[in-house]
């Protein structure tokens, strides 16, 4: 059976705007609209793609968080992916632990091909893709742009600093994805209720014999500086003028 | 104790690039470290000749591996593992290379990795954006053992020329994976400066229109020595190559003078110009974000702005 697994994470939508709390011990959640981490949304796109290709026989969403997470496995189930994979963790999953109850459930289920987010939008730490594929001793290729599957191989254009970077990897590889793989479809609503049948089964991080370690205490959270109210200038001749006198032009 | 540095240099087999320099200036931030580059290349000679002339830095190791001809993460990171023992702090650049690499010798040791460091207060505390940048968080390295870090580039100058480090050729004996392999790489020949690391840049938007919408930026650009830019709007539209995007999925850069031209300002994309030191918006919609943080506003057509501002410079 050729497997994909696609990581998620539960993040707060992209859309909400971040409030740090005023005691600086996190960001405002309560009440907040949370979704898929969009990245993560765009790699289960590409897996469903490619099972309806017919190069693949089944879609597997995992994920490492609290309870509620439940929520957007159901959304992943919603969108395709035949079963779910709930490891159930509360508090900060940093990527090594994360990544470690990835590797778990990989050696489970033996996939070709795993594909994550290039980073969440929550933390921004961007790991979790990397750390499972050195983990794994497996290959990687991030911030994909496209991905073309072949015998035993992906070959993979990656958006780097430079332009586009195309490498080939043998399978099974871990593919992080960029924005510009695909646009994820929208759900359904037969399909939410076809969702709510699918096979969603719920594991711990001791299950998994994965130790729940935090290496990086959260020391603060601080709002960012604020940038001076600036000036308007009424044509090109006054900005000109005014960027001269900053010595900017 | 005092930390012990090692730096992964970011180079194409010929030039050293200007991130490394910054995670230089980063690692000087702590007091008596001790500094080490290290240069993976096929020919290393030329790279390590200019990583040794980096004030701060006490020794160059060079790798030199045919293997590594293309920066593939797979095949630098055990290179690295097997030097990395004497190190308390292993840093790369937050570019899409260090990233990239970081994370997977992170891996690898088992080691925490701090991504995007703005600031290093201690050798265990560290300053990073979260959240695009809408939050900064402090963290602390509790326990034991290595950290690894990316170092947020737009955060730090360059480090100065004029030193004199020694260049040490390193002995790395570990098997190497042949799992990954490159194929090609594209990129637009631009003889504009550098996106990272120009003093100026005019980037554009969606309002351009087309590609060929992008030429009166282009042009305004060569007469004041800028690089250019755009928006992911721009970018997904098909009027610029990825490699010009600028904001949280592209590049953070710090110019000295930041022109955005038809550019709404949504928050992906001000998170990649927060260090501009100057920003000047140039709209029609007098109303777009991008006036909330700009230091200069000018509401109007660009089409015939653009043209005007360069009759004048």
């Amino acid at each position: 059976m050729k497997r994909i697994l696609v990581g998620i994470k539960r993040v707060v939508d992209y859309n909400v705007r971040i409030r740090v709390k005023p005691d600086g011990s996190g960001v405002i959640t309560d009440g907040v609209k949370m979704s898929i981490n969009p990245f993560d949304e765009i790699a289960l796109e590409e897996a469903l793609r490619i099972k309806e290709r017919g190069a693949a026989d089944e879609v597997i969403v995992a994920t490492v968080g609290p309870a509620d997470t439940q929520q957007q496995l159901r959304s992943a189930l919603a969108m395709g992916a035949d079963r779910a994979l709930h490891v159930q963790a509360d508090g900060v999953i940093e990527p090594l632990v994360a990544a470690r109850a990835l590797l778990k459930l990989v050696e489970r289920e033996q996939p070709m091909l795993v594909i994550v987010g290039k980073q969440a939008i929550d933390d921004d730490n961007g790991q979790t893709g990397q750390v499972l594929a050195a983990l794994w001793n497996r290959p990687q290729a991030t911030y994909a742009s496209k991905l073309e599957l072949s015998e035993g191989k992906a070959r993979v254009t990656r958006e780097v600093d430079a332009g586009l970077e195309t490498l080939e990897v043998d399978l099974p590889a871990v593919i992080t994805t960029d924005l510009r793989l695909n646009e994820p479809r929208y759900v359904k609503l037969p399909d939410i209720m076809k969702a709510k049948k699918k096979p969603l089964e719920t594991l711990t991080l001791a299950a998994l014999a994965v130790e729940a370690r935090q290496q990086l205490k959260l020391v603060r959270f601080e709002p960012p500086p604020q940038r001076q109210k600036g000036i308007r200038v009424k044509d090109a001749a006054e900005l000109v003028e005014a960027l001269k006198k900053k010595g900017l032009l | 104790m005092s930390a012990k540095i090692l730096i992964v240099a970011e180079h194409d087999g010929a030039k050293l690039n200007p991130s490394t320099a910054k995670c230089v200036t980063c690692a000087r931030a702590l007091t008596g470290a001790e500094i080490t580059l290290v240069v993976c290349a096929a020919d290393s000679a030329a790279v390590a000749a200019q990583a040794a002339q980096l004030a701060g830095v006490a020794r160059v190791l060079t790798v030199d591996n045919p293997a590594n001809l293309h920066p593939l993460a797979a095949v630098l990171a055990p290179q690295i593992v097997a030097l990395a023992a004497p190190y308390t702090h292993l840093l790369g650049p937050s570019t899409t290379f260090g990233k990239d690499l970081m994370a997977r010798i992170a891996g690898l040791i088992d080691a925490p990795q701090v991504s995007d460091i703005m600031a290093i207060e201690s050798e265990t505390r560290f300053r990073r954006p979260i959240y695009a940048g809408n939050a900064i968080l402090t963290v602390e390295r509790t326990g034991a053992g290595k950290t690894v870090g990316t170092v947020r580039t737009a955060s730090f100058e360059a480090a100065a020329g004029g030193g004199s480090a020694v260049i040490e050729k390193a002995v790395v004996d570990v098997p190497l994976p042949t799992h990954t392999r490159f194929v090609s790489v594209s990129a637009a020949k631009s003889d504009r400066p550098d996106l990272q690391t120009a003093t100026r840049v005019i980037s554009g938007g969606r309002a351009l229109g087309s590609a060929d919408g992008f030429k009166i930026l282009y042009s305004l650009a060569d007469k004041i020595g800028a690089a250019v830019g755009a928006s992911r709007a721009a970018v997904d539209a098909g009027y610029a190559p990825n490699e010009m995007q600028v904001g949280q999925t592209g590049k953070i850069i710090a110019p000295e003078l930041y022109m955005a031209v038809g550019i709404s300002g949504a928050i992906q994309h001000l998170t990649g110009i927060k260090d501009a030191r100057t920003i000047v918006a140039i709209n029609k919609d007098g109303e777009a974000p991008i006036f909330e943080v700009a230091d200069i506003g000018l509401v109007g057509d660009l089409f015939q702005i653009i043209p005007e501002i360069e009759r004048l410079v």
